[in-house]
């Protein structure tokens, strides 16, 4: 199976575990990698983009409505939108909150799940709420493929908690492992031996 | 396993053709059309189709094209997906620092007209049809612009219209007044009222509120700004195009085309034709 896109979820405590997920990976990593991450409606455009360019070598912007998706750039959802993914673009609104967050991760991995399907690989990572719970059951239900970080190794546990509790998660995984795990299944079709699958 | 494999078989087949879901909006998009004339085919997908599944959940049906069958039979339930389609969340001053940049970069170009047209495209329920205003009246432009309000929704034009905002969200508002460079007291422009907070009439009195399709509808004069923010995301990439025309066509010369912080001119067909006034704030001039 080829995968043609990568969208991650994260809140409490999500810049430093992005950091150890996206760090590793090399500016040739060939999929488009789409984030959205919990954050105040009042924070600055732009500044967690600032953040994560110091110490990741992919390209970073925050999402515009219609960018197209890139191999090897790293999408943030930008504060106070929903960013949903079509086939091959972004794309944003402004409707009401979901589960108390805007941007959603459920909605966003919804929208990806349904764009992308079985080329999808979508990431939970440490946060305190549930949000991304319904989102991974859509891409199970696409029969994408699911990794939450493990919530022993989360700073708050309830996000990839809820996740992992749906039981449809293919891999749970600390942040090292979900890098290399992501590199192998954006790289290679067989490199499926030898990972720690749930 | 044989009824396993012809499953597996089945589900692989799926992965070819294409999703029954996306066929059911497409069929559910032109019922509208057909029947009742309202144009949603060319809005942006992902997010329409959370809106479509809204008002399928709560008509209590399983599938869009039980929700299109409904639809179709029943106009009070196509009147009830008209407002889940059609109305945009919006509050007063979102994006402070976009107020500052009006009043700093575009209001002293307003200065220099006797008087000011204004056209606020996709209006919704007129939150930033109130912040502009007050802003224009604390910078003594209020009384020789007219301001067009519109929006593709009459309900919502008439909640506009009345101009009453949830009490909760009046702290949330104050502060983003403040943020937005306000110079009086936010309190001032509106009453308490048992139903909420009443904004002042008085700073409506040269604003139109009128039903116009962006879809549809032509250029209806020649205006000096055209705020669109957050209402062209709803719309694909070719209906966007289409719209920056209609805009291009009803500004004057060095009229200003005010966007939403993510929306952009550029790869638009227009795009040559402005000049940028904040790059930020997505401030446009057009220039030829």
């Amino acid at each position: 199976m080829s995968y043609e896109l990568v969208v991650i979820g994260c809140s409490w405590g999500g810049l430093s575990a992005l950091r150890k997920v996206l760090g590793p990976l090399p500016s040739t990593f060939p999929l488009p990698i789409v984030v959205a991450q919990h954050r105040s409606s009042q924070s600055t455009d732009g500044s967690m983009t600032a953040v994560l360019e110091t110490y990741v070598s992919l390209a970073v912007s925050e999402a515009d409505d219609k960018d197209s998706l890139e191999p090897g750039h790293i999408y943030i959802a930008p504060p106070d939108y929903h960013l949903l993914v079509e086939r091959g673009s972004l794309a944003l609104s402004t409707d009401e909150k979901v589960r108390f967050s805007r941007p959603s991760i459920d909605v966003l991995l919804e929208s990806a799940a349904d764009a992308y399907g079985t080329r999808l690989i979508a990431v939970i990572l440490t946060g305190a709420n549930e949000d991304g719970a319904i989102g991974i059951r859509r891409v199970s239900q696409m029969r994408g493929k699911s990794i939450v970080q493990d919530p022993g190794t989360a700073e708050r546990a309830e996000m990839p908690q809820a996740a992992v509790d749906t039981g449809v998660v293919d891999m749970v995984l600390s942040l090292e492992d979900i890098s290399e795990v992501l590199l192998s299944l954006a790289g290679a079709a067989d490199s499926r031996g030898g990972l720690h699958v749930v | 396993m044989t009824a396993g494999r012809r499953e597996l078989r089945l589900v692989e087949l799926r992965d070819e053709t294409e999703d029954v879901e996306a066929i059911e909006v497409d069929l559910l998009l032109e019922a509208v059309y057909r029947h009742y004339k309202l144009d949603f085919r060319n809005y942006a997908k992902a997010s329409l189709k959370r809106r479509l599944w809204r008002r399928a959940h709560e008509e209590g049906v399983g599938t869009l094209s039980a929700l299109q069958e409904k639809v179709l039979h029943d106009s009070s339930c196509m009147e009830r997906l008209l407002r889940d389609l059609s109305i945009n969340v919006t509050s007063m001053y979102r994006d402070p620092s976009f107020y500052v940049a009006f009043r700093k970069k575009v209001v002293p170009m307003l200065r220099t007209y006797p008087f000011v047209r204004i056209w606020h495209a996709g209006c919704s329920t007129g939150e930033e049809v109130y912040s502009i205003a007050i802003l224009l009246r604390e910078e003594g432009l209020l009384d020789r612009t007219r301001i067009y309000a519109t929006d593709v929704n009459a309900d919502v034009l008439e909640q506009a219209r009345n101009g009453v905002f949830p009490l909760g969200k009046m702290r949330e508002y104050t502060e983003n007044y403040i943020s937005a460079g306000g110079t009086s007291s936010f309190s001032d422009y509106y009453v308490t009222a048992y139903e909420g907070a009443r904004f002042n009439q008085s700073l409506m009195e040269n604003t139109v509120f009128a039903q116009h399709n962006l879809v549809s509808d032509a250029s209806f004069n020649e205006f000096n700004v055209i705020m669109c923010r957050n209402v062209m995301i709803y719309f694909s990439k070719p209906l966007q195009d289409h719209v920056h025309d209609l805009f291009y066509k009803s500004l004057g010369m060095f009229g200003v085309l005010a966007l939403g912080h993510k929306e952009s001119i550029k790869f638009t067909l227009h795009e040559s034709d402005y000049d940028v006034v904040d790059a930020g704030e997505k401030l446009y001039r057009r220039i030829a």
